[in-house]
């Protein structure tokens, strides 16, 4: 199989995460999609690093998968405490700060 | 295969940045063990031991320059020495406005308003995670302008992020407003590192290396604008202009600046700012200057689009700390003005300018907090009109600051201003130095109504007062103070400086 089907593999997850972000209101599903744009991106680095025949792209995706899993901490730390107050985890609920 | 060699690190060179992270470290353990009563004063001494320690050791190893610090990741050089000092500096008056625990919740886990909080306020069980979450944002913050390779940089972004996502969220009063900060900051911050890391996954993919200096020279060996390249540098650029807050990626600044505690908001906005443009001037100067017919018209026209559409909408608030973000886009506008400069004078006008910057902004942000009714802070603009008659000093120091933005002679804005345009002329973009001359008369103006509101109006409000300043507080004010007019009137004590370290590493 061609490998760069991969990549392309990889560019559709990113969109399909971007768009997420943008479209959905549930501040779980928001993340999740940032989520799946760094397994795009991780996607991206193991194909790269298959094509170029080095070993950097594989280990970037270690580090990638540490950072996304303190991001996850952090993450539902926040969104947590936002649904302990109101009850509520939808981005749009989340207006106090006028435009 | 190969096998695997021992890293060999450079601990000297490194030492500034692990000795911000031992304090955190031993933050968090002192967080754990010690007693209410004793923990507060104890965090703070750690937290300012360690900023001042390590620019000791910033301070020894100067005049030092080495690629090889921690294998390739790491260039020590004079502007990251220089930005690395920057920011410890800002960092040190930042945990001065911090040290104020007073303006953070006492149990950030605790439902806003509950019995649960009013609980822990009566029984004076402040936490004070906020010291440690700083130290690590420093970290971060350190590391960030030195990194020479993708992925360390990409961690060093989201070390700095991480903490700061929290410390938004942490504001004791308007809580909900605050957590509602944390919750945009973080969406949208972690949106944008995904940008960042796609673009690095890329330009990996055109290099075949994830260091800065091999991308520079598989891209100035190549010259084919191969669609790899493209991509990699339009994602990581997203990445960082939304970090660095220039249009149009600016969209969560007010709010989060907005629903921030107030030292917070200062602290985020001037040093996360060096750190930021400490890593875009050394990836486009060092990594993608050979690919600049790709990359210097865009950023070109985001500059003016940010420095223009930031002193517009500026204008238009009614907030304090918005127009202060708003003023902070504008900002971000200059600065990108002395990156698409990309000459050496573009960099030490962009550093002096960090500075210059830095100082007025921290502040800013600490007058804010002292301006205050029953309820705490007063943020509305409307509210702080004819404050000059009442606290002449307050008022005075807050219009020189503001002056200082606006760039007025004899401020440190001045000069940071007029060094970033003539790099911007000396490079032959005469476009964007008229462009940024106009926002900055158009930001002038909305500075000048603020200043003229503070001073030659009547007041109409008598609930609003400036509470004493602690002594921090006081200490960090008169710094930024004393800075921003030394910086104007003799500025050659920093320009000198900028003119030495500003070189990187290639």
């Amino acid at each position: 199989m061609d490998i760069s089907n991969y990549l392309y593999l990889s560019i559709i997850l990113f969109t399909i995460g971007a768009v997420g972000v943008v479209i959905r209101r549930n501040a779980i599903v928001v993340f999740m999609c940032v989520e799946l744009m760094l397994n795009a991106a991780n996607l991206a680095f193991v194909t790269f690093s298959r094509i170029n025949g080095n070993l950097d792209g594989q280990v970037a995706s270690f580090f990638t998968m540490v950072v996304a899993a303190c991001e996850v901490v952090v993450g539902l730390a926040i969104i947590v405490t936002i649904y302990r107050s109101r009850r509520s985890a939808s981005v749009d609920d989340a207006s106090l700060l006028k435009r | 295969m190969s096998t695997l060699a021992t890293p060999i690190l450079n601990y000297a060179l490194l030492a500034p940045i692990l000795i911000v992270l031992g304090g955190a470290l031993l933050g968090v353990v002192v967080e754990a063990f010690v007693g209410k009563v004793y923990r507060a004063p104890i965090q703070l001494a750690i937290a300012l031991a360690s900023v001042v320690i390590a620019f000791i050791q910033l301070w020894r190893i100067r005049g030092e320059s080495s690629t090889s610090a921690a294998i390739a990741s790491v260039s020590i050089d004079g502007a990251g020495i220089f930005m690395q000092g920057t920011i410890l500096v800002l960092a040190f008056i930042g945990l001065l406005f911090i040290a104020d625990t007073d303006n953070f919740t006492a149990q950030a886990s605790a439902i806003p308003g509950s019995a649960e909080e009013g609980a822990s306020i009566a029984a004076g069980r402040q936490q004070t995670e906020i010291f440690p979450l700083t130290l690590f944002a420093i970290s971060g913050m350190m590391l960030f302008p030195i990194a020479t390779d993708l992925i360390t940089l990409f961690v060093a972004l989201e070390v700095l992020s991480l903490p700061l996502y929290l410390m938004a969220g942490l504001s004791r009063r308007r809580r909900l407003l605050s957590q509602e900060a944390a919750l945009k900051y973080f969406l949208l911050g972690a949106f944008s590192s995904a940008f960042f890391l796609m673009g690095a996954a890329f330009l990996y993919g055109y290099s075949g290396s994830l260091n800065l200096n091999d991308i520079a020279t598989a891209v100035s060996g190549s010259g084919d604008n191969s669609i790899f390249l493209l991509i990699g540098i339009a994602f990581l650029s997203v990445g960082l202009l939304f970090k660095v807050g220039a249009a149009p990626f600016h969209q969560w600044t007010p709010d989060v600046y907005q629903g921030a505690p107030t030292p917070i908001t200062g602290f985020m906005a001037a040093c996360t700012k060096v750190a930021a443009f400490g890593a875009t001037l050394r990836i486009f100067y060092v990594g993608l200057d050979a690919a600049q017919w790709s990359w210097r018209p865009v950023i070109t026209g985001i500059a003016m689009l940010t420095m223009i559409g930031g002193a517009i909408a500026a204008m238009a608030q009614r907030d304090i700390k918005r127009t202060l973000a708003y003023s902070s886009i504008t900002h971000a506008g200059f600065l990108l003005v002395g990156v698409v400069a990309l000459n050496k004078s573009g960099l030490s006008a962009s550093l002096f300018y960090l500075v210059a910057y830095g100082f007025a902004t921290l502040g800013a942000f600490g007058i804010i907090t002292l301006v205050r009714d029953s309820a705490g802070e007063v943020t509305d603009l409307n509210r702080w009109v004819g404050l000059g008659k009442r606290s002449p000093v307050v008022a005075t120091a807050f219009s020189f600051f503001l002056l200082s933005f606006g760039g007025v002679p004899l401020t440190a804005g001045f000069i940071g201003k007029f060094s970033i345009f003539s790099a911007a002329y000396e490079s032959g973009n005469i476009a964007i130095v008229v462009v940024g001359v106009l926002a900055s008369a158009i930001a002038l103006f909305f500075y000048l109504r603020v200043v003229l509101m503070l001073f030659f109006a009547e007041p109409k409000d008598d609930v609003v007062s400036v509470v004493i300043p602690s002594f921090f507080t006081r200490i960090a004010i008169t710094i930024c103070f004393a800075m921003t007019v030394v910086l104007g009137v003799y500025p050659s004590l920093v320009l000198n400086m900028t003119e030495t370290f500003g070189t990187f590493l290639r």
